[in-house]
């Protein structure tokens, strides 16, 4: 909960975190080493000197630090786990649903798990995402579409098993559908980080909803137009939220265009966590005002119902979550 | 017998300057000026070794691939240079790129199995894409300059030329928009429109605030990018010792004019 100087309550959800196990025992090979590092790197790039890790933290942080950082020091009432298996860089995956289970039985109240889904998986994980729903209820899956796969770097959403997976996962319950593209889509000679294929199954999947993490940067050019056109996409803001501190006027920026393109109802705060820490960039956005210049030429306001409706109110609704009871329910805990 | 000259300083200079004009194709950013250029070594035989890395190990490789190919092909176009190879440093898919350039292969070559044509398309889409940020840029700066949409849409190339810009910068601006103007309109004589779309034809008029809404929507995205980069090449690259050895050299100072248009485009806008 975040209070404001004039004594507002802002409940928070923290719409993208992980626990993930990057240590260098569980890196299957240096794809597992680079991968966490480059992670690392997006840290010491952008957040405040003070919030920046060793290594070895940030290779494996842990659930208790991890409460501590959201829940305790960090303003957020709950949290979304957004997992990334990466089964071909670490040996029992970075970040599954399952070690993330782990953390929703501790911190039930705090945390919506997701789970995942990769279409290469055939069958078998068509039964494995029934038995995700059967056995965690989970209403949410994130995708990593570059994710390495054997000879496979990645995926689009538009592939045929694609497809069939977004059919099961309605027929299941399932709601929300997080998407973060990456850099190696084959073939190689094609823009991996084209979100096309999101405007296709945002077409085609019009009663699921579509948040495209990181606000399709790098094409939050595209991004932007095609969610004006598909009023089932969303925009998560993790890495955009985290230029707040240190690049603020191109954090202003790009809240003016998804403001303008995406609107005020469509965007989802998210840390990234353990990337980033939310207490930082929560303090810097409610404190952050959109310059003059850019409120008069996109017409656009971050307006403090903005701000709430960012922190926790869009990512509510679309997970179910009532605020005014959730919040009965964690301060009588 | 006069010993002979040595003039390895002004062929790095020379070696530098041919790759002050490859951009990244992605941002449209001299890869000099992102810091992606490592070292340049000269040997003595005149053949140029150029060492790179970008801000992740985990770049797209199409794109490093074009620069690792556009940076063979400018400095090989210097007459004096007897070869030339780019080594890519630090990357997922440095050894094949660095094969496939070294062997003048193109990317489908050198990506047999992975791809299903070369970059033609990749680099098109990005150009276009590079086309809209330089207008914009250009566009913004003579409207705060109290242009009206009116008059810059009336405005012809030779109108465009003569407008005095007191600002290195702003020429800066102008100069990179003419350049990939032609591209998009080769046939324009000085009279023909300054502004032109994507497909070479007038901008028009009453249509002119969505457009220009649309290619900020560009150049915002484009700028974000690069800055995000920076950042990344800062913290990956800043623990490395400097390259070591007589024959390496630092990138050389911009000249005033990029130095100007750089601190315009971000000092501010940081």
């Amino acid at each position: 909960m975040f209070k404001t100087a004039d004594g507002e309550s802002i409940f928070v959800i923290d719409a993208h975190i992980h626990l993930w196990d990057a240590r260098p025992e569980n890196q299957r090979n240096i794809h597992g080493a680079q991968f966490i590092n480059c992670f690392h790197d997006y840290q010491k790039a952008l957040s405040p000197e003070e919030y920046i890790w060793p290594a070895d933290k940030f290779q494996n942080y842990g659930p208790e630090t991890l409460y501590e950082d959201l829940f305790v020091q960090g303003y957020a009432d709950m949290a979304i786990c957004q997992p990334t298996y990466l089964t071909d860089f670490y040996k029992d995956g970075f970040n599954t649903t399952e070690q993330n289970a782990q953390l929703k039985e501790m911190y039930p109240d705090r945390i919506v798990l997701n789970g995942a889904f990769d279409p290469r998986d055939g069958e078998a994980g068509l039964e494995y995402l029934e038995a995700l729903v059967d056995t965690h209820g989970i209403i949410g899956v994130k995708l990593y579409t570059a994710e390495w796969r054997g000879d496979s770097k990645g995926y689009k959403l538009s592939d045929p098993w694609a497809q069939r997976y977004l059919e099961k996962a309605q027929a299941l319950g399932i709601k929300n559908i997080h998407v973060h593209k990456g850099p190696t889509i084959l073939p190689l000679n094609r823009d991996a980080f084209d979100v096309a294929d999101i405007d296709d199954a945002a077409t085609s999947f019009p009663a699921l909803n579509f948040i495209v993490d990181h606000v399709g940067l790098p094409r939050l050019d595209d991004f932007c137009w095609i969610a004006v056109q598909e009023p089932n996409v969303y925009g998560g803001l993790a890495v955009a939220s985290a230029f707040v501190s240190a690049r603020p006027r191109y954090f202003a920026e790009i809240m003016a265009e998804l403001l303008f393109w995406v609107g005020e109802d469509r965007l989802l705060f998210g840390s990234d966590y353990g990337i980033w820490q939310p207490k930082w960039i929560i303090e810097k956005f409610m404190a952050f005002e959109l310059p003059e210049d850019l409120r008069a030429e996109t017409g656009v306001d971050l307006t403090p119902a903005v701000k709430k409706k960012i922190l926790g109110e869009n990512a509510a609704k679309l997970y179910g979550i009532d605020i005014e009871a959730q919040s009965a329910k964690l301060q009588a805990n | 017998m006069k010993p002979p000259v040595d003039n390895s300083a002004e062929k790095l200079q020379e070696v530098w300057a041919r790759l002050a004009v490859v951009c990244d194709p992605e941002l449209d950013e001299p890869v000099t000026d992102m810091g992606f250029i490592e070292a340049v070594h000269l040997d003595p035989d005149d053949s140029v070794r150029v060492h790179f890395r970008l801000p992740t190990f985990w770049c797209a490789p199409n794109f490093a691939f074009l620069m690792a190919n556009d940076m063979r092909e400018a400095v090989a176009r210097l007459p004096w240079v007897a070869g030339v190879s780019v080594t890519l440093a630090d990357h997922c898919y440095a050894e094949q790129i660095n094969r496939g350039v070294g062997q003048g292969h193109s990317f489908s070559q050198t990506f047999p199995d992975e791809s299903s044509a070369d970059l033609h398309d990749l680099r098109a889409r990005f150009r276009q894409k590079a086309f809209q940020r330089r207008q914009e840029l250009l566009l913004r700066h003579l409207r705060d300059s109290g242009y009206t949409p009116q008059a810059l849409l009336r405005l012809s190339l030779a109108e465009l030329g003569e407008i005095a810009l007191d600002e290195p910068g702003n020429r800066h601006l102008r100069a990179r928009y003419l350049e990939i103007r032609k591209e998009f309109a080769p046939d324009g004589g000085p009279d023909a429109p300054a502004f032109v779309t994507l497909q070479g034809q007038p901008i028009e008029a009453p249509d002119f605030a969505d457009y220009m809404t649309a290619l900020r929507r560009v150049r915002v995205n484009a700028e974000f990018n690069a800055n995000l980069c920076r950042g990344l090449l800062r913290v990956r690259y800043e623990a490395e010792p400097p390259t070591q050895g007589a024959d390496a050299t630092d990138p050389p100072r911009l000249s005033p004019d990029l130095s100007a248009a750089h601190s315009d485009h971000y000092s501010s806008k940081t």
